[in-house]
């Protein structure tokens, strides 16, 4: 039994235009202690769907599915008990850090009352494991920083501190809601930094929820594609990083940037995310897709086995599991006439900045995704 | 910047407003259309040797700013002079009736307290359901209400009608029960609309705030709902509440004419009626001072209460 199984997770916003199909049959597991990647454009439902599992919705409902987590079904709790998980055995570091804390209080009360939400401790105790999460996160000078008001911080030490509200009852499952958005590169960098060694140490496990499928390669193990609220490849990162098997993924690596790679690579895939209410027919991707065929627009393809072409979420075991490299395209199934035809070519980083590193580290790698006959569309 | 430090430096910086309140109160005898001594006499006749001894008195015939420095001598060790239609003492008058002003006004600001927040919160809790919709029309019954109706049928039921109350003001002490039991009502009169401003403005205010990515950070730390709303969306909600609040504390002072006038009730408003009616300039001095006073005051109030709500106000 994994840690955190999600299955056939489908969530539902009502809104003037009609029903919205927020999150649509999502299943997948975590591990205890692995570091799992959520990848999609924004209003693909990733976010959505990681608040759905601790009750957080405001305004959307899960009208089908099942969250188990440790064994008890999270979406059938009580909101007493549910409580008692939130921000303690599940805790979320949501996006947006500078909103995401309340200016009227200290940044160091916003963490110690995590702790004593939870466990009974005395206001020094929880003081000083305060300044000690401050501290773990990063931030310099932690007890002088305890008493520091939200605004004044910078939005990197608003997310560390959001980090550290997270992490304030150890956690088994952390969920990182985009904690790059927003930022300058540098700070990012220290960011994913952090993250690292906190999924470094290997108790908790990390639902890792980010736009940017660069950001997720460097530090998940496994990775989970969305596109408009479905599950669309998911696999270990280096299948997917190397042998994307699905269109939408190929774009998504083909769109993020390089350094030193002589031409201007910030692609990103033409056309848009179906509007959530009005949804094209059989494959969700096909009016973007540059391989879309008759078939496409026909039958919504599953997510299949790349190397069999066989289902994967209708209760068959996988072969390997949840490190099945699966993709939901009719490619793969063998419906598709004319085949998928682009090209992955990998540019070593080494080779490009020399900075020298292993290069069998896909983080370190850049994949570039070539496409010979439909270069405009991917470049 | 501690609270500390802001509140002393917020408070220093009232006192050059006061300063410029005090000069524009004063300057009133000299804009008054007429010669000052008209003005101070109450434009009624007066003999040659009056008129004198009024010179002399306000020493008329010094330069403006010693008057100005006696003047606010004078007003400082709370000496107004006397009225010249009814020859009382002006600071007498005022003292006599600014704390029935004030005794019926801050009842009825708490009472507006009282009733606007716990009706915003539940209001903001439940909205669009029947909860909100009910105090949407009590609070649009309220504002639409005129206060002198209210009270004028606040009086017949409960005082001619029932008897449960008398119609005019006992004469008893103001800290005594019997009192007390009469400003229920004129306190409920003059609450009312207050109430239901304050309602729908934190309503408003606090439907905001629970949209704020805060809120939901707050409830995915495991917090009750209760210590959500109260400790951290009620906190951020109410600075909306407190400037209005806080000019309302302020024109309370100024007494509620029509309220007054209908529980025969004698504050400041029916005071200063009169003395503009009868062009009793010290007595309409003394009470715009204490009035601009009152508002600056509660002005300074309205800032320490934000500053203590919202950090940033103090660092800016
Ligand atoms: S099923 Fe068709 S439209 Fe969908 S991704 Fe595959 S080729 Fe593209």
């Amino acid at each position: 039994m994994a840690l955190l199984e999600v299955e056939n997770l489908t969530i539902q916003f009502y809104t003037d235009d009609g029903v919205v199909r927020a999150v649509d049959g999502v299943s997948y597991e975590i591990e205890a202690g692995e570091t799992v990647g959520l990848v999609g454009e924004s209003g693909a439902g990733k976010s959505v769907a990681s608040r759905a599992l601790l009750g957080l919705l405001e305004d959307g409902e899960v009208v089908a599915g099942e969250v188990r987590f440790d064994g008890r079904n999270l979406l059938e709790l009580s909101s007493a008990r549910l409580r008692e998980i939130r921000g303690n055995e599940i805790a979320i570091a949501f996006q947006d850090a500078d909103a995401a804390l309340n200016p009227a209080y200290t940044v160091g009360e916003q963490i110690a009352e995590a702790i004593r939400a939870h466990e009974t401790v005395t206001d020094t105790a929880a003081r000083e494991r305060s300044i000690a999460l401050l501290e773990r996160v990063g931030i310099p000078e932690p007890a002088s920083r305890y008493t520091d008001y939200p605004h004044q911080f910078s939005s990197g030490m608003c997310q560390r501190a959001i980090i550290a509200i997270a992490l304030a009852c150890d956690p088994d499952l952390l969920i990182v809601d985009e904690p790059t958005r927003g930022l300058d590169v540098t700070v990012q960098a220290q960011l994913l930094e952090l993250l690292e060694d906190l999924s470094a140490d290997g108790e908790m496990a990390i639902q890792l929820v980010s736009h940017d499928l660069g950001v997720v390669a460097d530090q998940c193990e496994r990775v989970l594609v969305i596109y408009a609220g479905k599950i669309v490849e998911r696999g270990p990162v280096e299948d997917l990083f190397y042998e994307p098997k699905h269109p939408y993924t190929a774009g998504l690596l083909a769109s993020i940037p390089r350094i030193g790679d002589g031409r201007d690579r910030l692609a990103s895939i033409p056309g848009r995310m179906p509007t959530r209410v009005q949804r094209p027919t059989g494959c969700q991707f096909h009016p973007r897709c540059p391989y879309a065929e008759a078939v496409c627009a026909r039958r919504d393809p599953e997510l299949v086995d790349t190397a069999t072409g066989t289902p994967v979420d209708d209760g068959e075991p996988d072969r390997e599991g949840p490190t099945t490299h699966a993709a939901a395209c009719h490619e793969h199934t063998g419906d598709l006439e004319e085949g998928l035809d682009y090209e992955v070519r990998i540019v070593d980083s080494t080779d490009d900045d020399g900075c020298g590193e292993s290069a069998s580290d896909p983080g370190d790698d850049s994949a570039a995704v070539d496409n010979p006959s439909h270069e405009g569309e991917l470049r | 910047m501690s609270l500390g430090t802001y509140a002393l430096r917020r408070t220093l910086l009232a006192v050059p407003v006061l300063v410029g309140v005090s000069a524009i109160t004063f300057s009133f005898v000299h804009l008054v259309p007429g010669d000052a001594i008209d003005v101070l006499a109450g434009f009624q006749g007066v003999d040659p040797e009056a008129r004198d001894a009024l010179r002399e008195e306000y020493g008329l015939d010094d330069p403006i700013w010693r008057q100005y420095l006696a003047w606010v001598t004078d007003v400082l060790a709370l000496e107004f002079g006397e009225s010249p239609i009814t020859g009382r003492d002006v600071g007498a008058t005022i003292a006599e009736r600014l704390p029935r002003t004030l005794a019926l006004g801050v009842a009825a600001w708490l009472l507006s307290l009282a009733i606007g927040i716990p009706a915003g919160i539940v209001a903001a809790l439940n909205h669009g359901r029947p909860a909100d919709e009910l105090t949407r029309l009590g609070a649009l019954a309220g504002i639409a209400t005129p206060n002198f109706w209210l009270g004028l049928v606040l009086l017949f039921i409960f005082g001619v009608h029932l008897g449960w109350v008398r119609v005019t003001p006992p004469d008893a002490g103001l800290a005594s029960l019997e009192m007390l039991w009469f400003m229920v009502l004129p306190t409920i009169t003059l609450g009312t609309a207050s109430a239901a401003l304050i309602t729908r403005l934190l309503r408003a205010s606090m439907a905001r705030e629970l949209q704020k990515a805060y809120v939901r950070t707050a409830r995915a730390k495991g917090l009750r709902e209760r210590t959500v709303v109260l400790k951290h969306v009620l906190r951020n909600s109410l600075t909306a509440v407190v400037t209005v609040a806080g000019l309302q504390l302020a024109i309370l002072v100024d007494g509620a004419v029509v309220v007054e006038q209908v529980f025969a009730w004698p504050g400041m408003g029916q005071l200063v009626v009169d003395a503009v009616d009868q062009r009793d300039v010290p007595l309409i001095q003394a009470s715009v001072l204490v009035i601009a006073v009152a508002v600056v005051l509660a002005n300074l109030l309205v800032d320490l209460v934000y500053a203590a709500l919202d950090p940033r106000v103090r660092y800016r």
